[in-house]
């Protein structure tokens, strides 16, 4: 085999720690080395029409590329060697930046480590051979789980692309946590009003199809075949009866139920629908309230329902899908502000987080948009807003900003001054952070317009006296401690990443981050994609963002998904398991590893047992080359006898 | 059997705070635990001890965890806070690698550092447990109304104390209700009382203490409930400052949560010191005697 | 407290002082980001001369003298509110008793009754073992020049038969006096050793005289 080396230099990241120069000349030594140079930026235009190049004037059969991470560059210099006419898989990367330059300043160490990995590259090469691709056909049917507005609007754009889409909701209505706002920043539109009509969309649009009250159990498959099995869980109504009339909910003898579409403020039904503008516009029945449950008797839904839809022994049931796509856009839980107990832990009724508040502003809220007391139903006069609460809390374990909260209780700030023009409103901050369009603008509004008093400081401790809440906090930019008698203090409880998301990132083979949030492929050029092909994210469920920005990325990953179906077919790897018949003996060890289900038993003539692989299904993990007592299963790129062949120049 | 456990009094219960060492040694030995006072204990140092250095105020208290460790006993209980802060302040420098040594060659005594500090609202309430203490009174406190005042340092740093919640400890809260008394939602219960600077500036003292003071009565508390003598000090004692100050005219005694505990047990007035009190209670102390005496009659 | 007009950051910080506090604190000065928790959590911001939240800046600021010399440090009580409650996690009690530490080493405390009523404490420890209280105020006021301190309370706590005519002299109490002089020794030592590695500062803390106006 006739190699060539190129060691790049990345400009100064891996030059200024490593003798380049010394590095490609200690490759010539080398068995099979016959060209091997240095050049500032391998992966620029000039860097790999050197290679090409060389490939033709050395008559090149193999080519070791010393660079970045080949996470970062392996594709380009495939596709370079393969303009020149070498197959794809007769190339290596030695990663010596990540790896090397970056982590050490001793050059001269530097130059020894970058010298062995570029060795170690060549040996494993010299026993590479090429392999090719196969196709399989893309599945263009997306599962977009999540109905909030991320979610909402990826599956739109998903449909009006004439896709197939099917939204899986946990909630018994899509809407998410923007149903449940009364107006939005910066332009104080009613929430409600602007996400009504695309949520009666989704309910429209034929190639759509809703689960509500389900959830995704399990996931297999891969790009452009998987396969989802969901699980529709029991609502104890027929909703292909139910019309959605409420008759059964004005009924239901359980009228203590904690109405968690209103954050708890108050109560509502065991049966019913959860706010008039849901969609899927189909009752519920909670088991946790309903009497027939809890007590063994009661059935007035059943008696009353007039299409007959009450099912009281309707269980779970699954149903399984097949996509070629998903899109993730699960959004986030709110911080659970009883870890303050500063701020009572949750003992002070009057102390309520800015989703309950955002209930209280709202025409359809508990209290008919008439902003009023949980305590006493009084009219609060003074109403102190709290920002940061659960949010760059390195104490709660929340260091991250959430994002919003400046503005939502800016927001939240100008329309109490607007419904209650008696009112004081005072917010304690530690900065503003406004930097989207007209963000700042709108803060200032709040201050300049409104009259709402900013106090720079963190609140230190809230306690009841005299039927009020004492506030006490500091004003920094004074240096004082400061205290205000308020009746109401809404806390701006930050983001946090929604239940059960390390749960279902498990099931889809993504990763998250130590908060729950899922991992972007690239945090800057790669952001709707992660890093299991074939599965975008969209919204807060990637981290903490406003409503524009989830919108934007619902659209973004609808795009991708577009642009994954416009083909017909997908390349599948060829860096997959080959089972070698001759040496298996046949004891089933690689189908028990397998995680993927990829290896099955083949009958040859005789009735002999022999494993084998399938291609398709095959993610290349190795387990199973790992496990074979008579190494009879090899992973094709990374067979025993090129780790082995590094191994050995590394030990030599 | 009776729990043996090594007694620290600390020098403000020999002096100011006698009351309280007498009510915990009497509640102690009406709840079956042998207090085995450290012999020849020594003062831990206190607020000028580690405000001149750590080192000092770990080796000061350490003596005295040095010579409980020979008395065998696996615990040592001490009822201030302050003297508490001291002890659990040596066991932290001995487990301190980098300290150790330096402790240890100042201190010049065998330590093993295997004692553990404790309060005493800790052996009341996680080692004996309200549930025990509850099923032992005979005299509930019935319609007494209380403001339990933890003051600062029992349940803080958090990661420091162990014990109870930093924001709203409760530990006082359920004794006091499990021996028949009526609480108040004290909102007070760990703000500062003015610690040390009751002699330096006596001022500080009154304004905190007249905070807690006004709170306590506007909800209608006929007394403060405390355990530690720094708080009882500044609260009690000074309350005449704290008038002058405030040009009020506070009455509310503070009693310790022993004194408390030791009437519903069934202990006397006298056995509790209830006479060293400064603003004394104007409520009776051993009623009502009608279930007592009907308890006798049970048992006779 | 000198007001601070305008403060030549560059001239006037003393990066030596934060690490110094760092170390004996053991607490990352720079994860303070200023919330003013501590502040108003404090319940002495109204006797302090800069509440704790700019203590704490003025470390980061390596500002030394004005540090050390503030009143704030002495009157803090080590209530622990500012440590409870810091959103970093610093333990911000501490960092204020370092100071106060540092202060009476570089001889820069600005209370000097309370540092005087600190020292005559531990002096009654080392004669006697135990805190002789009823000796311990009577010295204290006299030296402070106070000799009326509590004199009210002092009837009232005699008819109590609270406090004691003589001191309790513990049979440790040469034992008590010894961990005082190993102490001191110990301090010595490591003061020296610190000398010839050269780590000391000067000793009377004026290295930026033009710090404050």
């Amino acid at each position: 085999m006739r190699i060539g080396v190129f060691v790049c230099q990345c400009g100064t990241n891996i030059a200024s720690t490593v003798e380049t120069e010394a590095v490609a000349r200690e490759a010539l030594q080398h068995p099979d080395v016959v060209y091997a140079t240095s050049y500032m930026y391998t992966c620029s235009e000039p860097g790999q029409q050197q290679i090409q190049r060389a490939i033709q004037e050395e008559n090149l059969q193999g080519v070791v590329v010393a660079a970045c991470s080949p996470r970062m560059h392996e594709p380009t210099f495939r596709r370079a060697v393969e303009k020149a006419g070498l197959n794809r898989f007769m190339f290596e990367m030695a990663n010596i930046r990540e790896h090397v330059s970056w982590i050490s300043n001793d050059r001269q160490a530097n130059t020894r480590k970058a010298a062995e990995l570029v060795h170690m590259a060549v040996a494993k090469l010299r026993f590479n051979h090429p392999l090719s691709p196969s196709r399989v056909a893309i599945n263009k049917r997306v599962l977009v789980i999540g109905g909030g507005v991320a979610g909402i609007q990826a599956a739109l754009d998903c449909a009006e692309g004439g896709l197939e889409v099917v939204l899986v909701e946990r909630q018994p209505s899509i809407g998410g946590k923007m149903a449940k706002l009364d107006k939005t920043f910066p332009t104080i539109d009613c929430s409600s009003c602007i996400l009504g009509p695309k949520m009666v969309d989704v309910a429209q649009k034929e190639n759509i199809r809703l689960y509500a009250c389900s959830e995704v159990e399990s996931v297999a498959g891969y790009i452009g075949n998987f396969s989802v099995q969901i699980r529709r869980k029991a609502t104890c109504v027929d909703w292909n009866l139910c019309t959605g009339c409420g008759l059964c909910m004005e009924k239901c003898p359980a009228k203590k139920v904690p109405d968690h579409f209103n954050e708890d403020l108050g109560n509502t039904r065991a049966i019913g629908i959860p706010f008039p503008q849901a969609i899927p516009k189909k009752a519920t029945i909670d088991k946790e309230h309903c009497r027939q449950f809890t007590r063994g008797k009661c059935g007035v839904c059943k008696k009353i329902c007039p299409v007959g839809a009450i099912d009281y022994e309707m269980e779970d049931e699954f149903i399984s899908e097949d996509f070629g796509a998903i899109i993730v856009a699960t959004g986030f839980d709110l911080f659970d502000h009883s870890s303050y107990g500063e701020y009572g832990g949750g003992r002070f009724p009057d102390v309520i987080s800015g989703l309950q508040y955002e209930r209280i502003l709202s025409a359809s809220g508990p209290f008919g948009g008439h902003i009023q007391r949980p305590s006493d139903g009084r009219q609060p006069r003074n109403i102190v807003f709290i920002a940061c609460v659960g949010s760059r809390d390195a104490s709660v374990d929340r260091p991250y900003c959430s994002g919003v909260c400046c503005m939502y209780i800016a927001k939240q700030a100008i329309l109490t001054r607007d419904h209650l023009p008696d009112s004081n409103c005072y917010v304690f901050y530690m900065d503003i952070r406004s930097p989207g369009k007209n963000y700042d603008e709108f803060v200032r509004r709040a201050q300049e317009e409104y009259g709402v008093n900013y106090i720079r400081g963190r609140v230190g401790k809230i306690y009841p006296k005299n039927n009020h809440l004492i506030v006490q906090g500091a004003d920094t930019l004074l240096g004082a401690q400061v205290e205000v008698e308020a009746d109401l203090v809404v806390l701006a409880t930050g983001v946090e990443a929604s239940a059960g998301a390390r749960e279902l990132a498990e099931k889809l083979r993504i990763s998250y981050d130590q908060y729950g949030f899922y991992m972007e492929s690239h945090p800057k050029l790669r952001p709707v994609e992660t890093n299991t092909a074939g599965v975008y994210l969209a919204g807060v469920c990637q981290g903490p963002k406003d409503i524009p920005s989830s919108v934007a990325q619902g659209s973004a990953a609808a795009a991708k998904v577009q642009a994954l179906f416009s083909r017909d077919t997908i390349e599948t790897s060829p860096q997959v398991a080959l089972v070698n018949e001759r040496a298996c003996v046949a004891c089933g060890k690689c189908i028990q590893v397998c995680p993927f289900g990829a290896i099955q038993w083949k009958e040859l003539r005789g009735g002999i047992q022999k494993a084998e692989v399938l291609p398709s299904v095959c993610q290349g993990c190795g387990l199973c080359n790992a496990t074979c007592p008579p190494k009879a299963v090899q992973l094709q790129h990374c067979t025993d006898n090129q780790i082995l062949a590094e191994i050995d120049v590394l030990c030599a | 059997m009776k729990r043996r456990i090594a007694y620290y009094q600390g020098c403000s219960l020999e002096g100011l705070a006698i009351e309280y060492d007498t009510s915990t040694r009497a509640v102690c030995e009406a709840l079956d635990v042998e207090l085995v006072e450290i012999p020849d204990w020594s003062c831990c140092g206190s607020t000028p001890a580690h405000s001149h250095d750590a080192l000092l105020s770990a080796v000061l208290a350490g003596r005295n965890l040095a010579i409980a460790e020979s008395t065998g006993c696996e615990l040592a209980m001490t009822p201030c806070p302050g003297c508490l802060k001291s002890l659990k302040g040596a066991l932290q420098a001995f487990h301190n690698q980098s300290e150790r040594d330096v402790f240890l060659e100042i201190l010049a005594m065998p330590f093993t550092g295997h004692i553990k500090a404790i309060s005493i609202l800790q052996l009341l309430y996680e080692i004996i447990g309200v549930d025990e203490i509850s099923r032992r009174v005979i005299r509930p406190l019935n319609d007494l109304v209380l403001a339990p005042y933890y003051g600062c340092l029992l349940s803080r740093p958090a990661q420091f104390a162990e014990f109870d919640d930093p924001e709203n400890p409760i530990s006082m809260d359920e004794l006091l209700v499990g021996a028949g008394a009526k609480l108040v939602d004290f909102p007070y219960k760990t703000e500062c009382c003015g610690a040390t600077y009751g002699v330096t500036r006596n001022q500080i003292v009154a304004r905190l203490t007249g905070r807690i003071l006004d709170m306590a009565a506007g909800l209608g508390a006929q007394a403060i409930v405390v355990a530690c003598p720094l708080c009882q000090q500044n609260l009690d004692l000074r309350q005449s400052q704290v008038n002058r100050y405030w040009k009020r005219r506070f009455d509310i005694p503070v009693v310790y949560i022993t004194q408390l505990l030791g009437l519903a047990l069934g202990l006397e007035p006298e056995q509790l010191a209830w006479d060293k009190l400064f603003v004394e209670p104007d409520w009776p102390l051993t009623a009502p005697a009608v279930e007592r005496d009907h308890l006798e009659k049970a048992q006779s | 407290m000198e007001r601070i007009h305008t403060l030549a950051i560059q001239q006037t910080c003393d990066i030596g002082f934060i690490s110094k506090v760092e170390e004996a604190s053991g607490q990352h000065i720079s994860k303070c980001y200023q919330c003013g928790n501590c502040t108003a959590s404090c319940a002495y911001t109204h006797v302090y001369d800069y509440p704790v939240n700019q203590i704490m800046r003025l470390v980061q600021l390596g500002q030394k003298k004005a540090v050390l010399q503030s009143r704030s440090i002495w009157l803090c009580a080590t209530c622990q509110a500012c440590t409870t409650r810091c959103p970093n996690n610093l333990d911000v009690a501490r960092i204020m008793e370092t100071l106060r530490i540092m202060s009476r080493q570089e001889n820069m405390v600005a209370e000097r009754d309370i540092e005087l009523f600190y020292h005559e404490f531990l002096e009654s420890i080392k004669a006697f073992g135990r805190v002789f209280e009823t000796g311990l105020l009577p010295m204290f006021s006299l030296k402070a020049g106070k000799p009326f301190t509590d004199m009210d309370l002092a009837p009232r706590v005699l008819k109590k038969g609270k406090l004691a005519f003589l001191p309790q002299r513990i049979k440790g109490r040469k034992q008590v006096a010894a961990i005082f002089h190993r102490f001191e020794a110990h301090q010595l030592k490591r003061t020296e050793e610190l000398r010839q590695a050269g780590l000391t500062q000067p000793v009377e803390g004026d290295s930026h005289p033009d710090e404050c106006e």
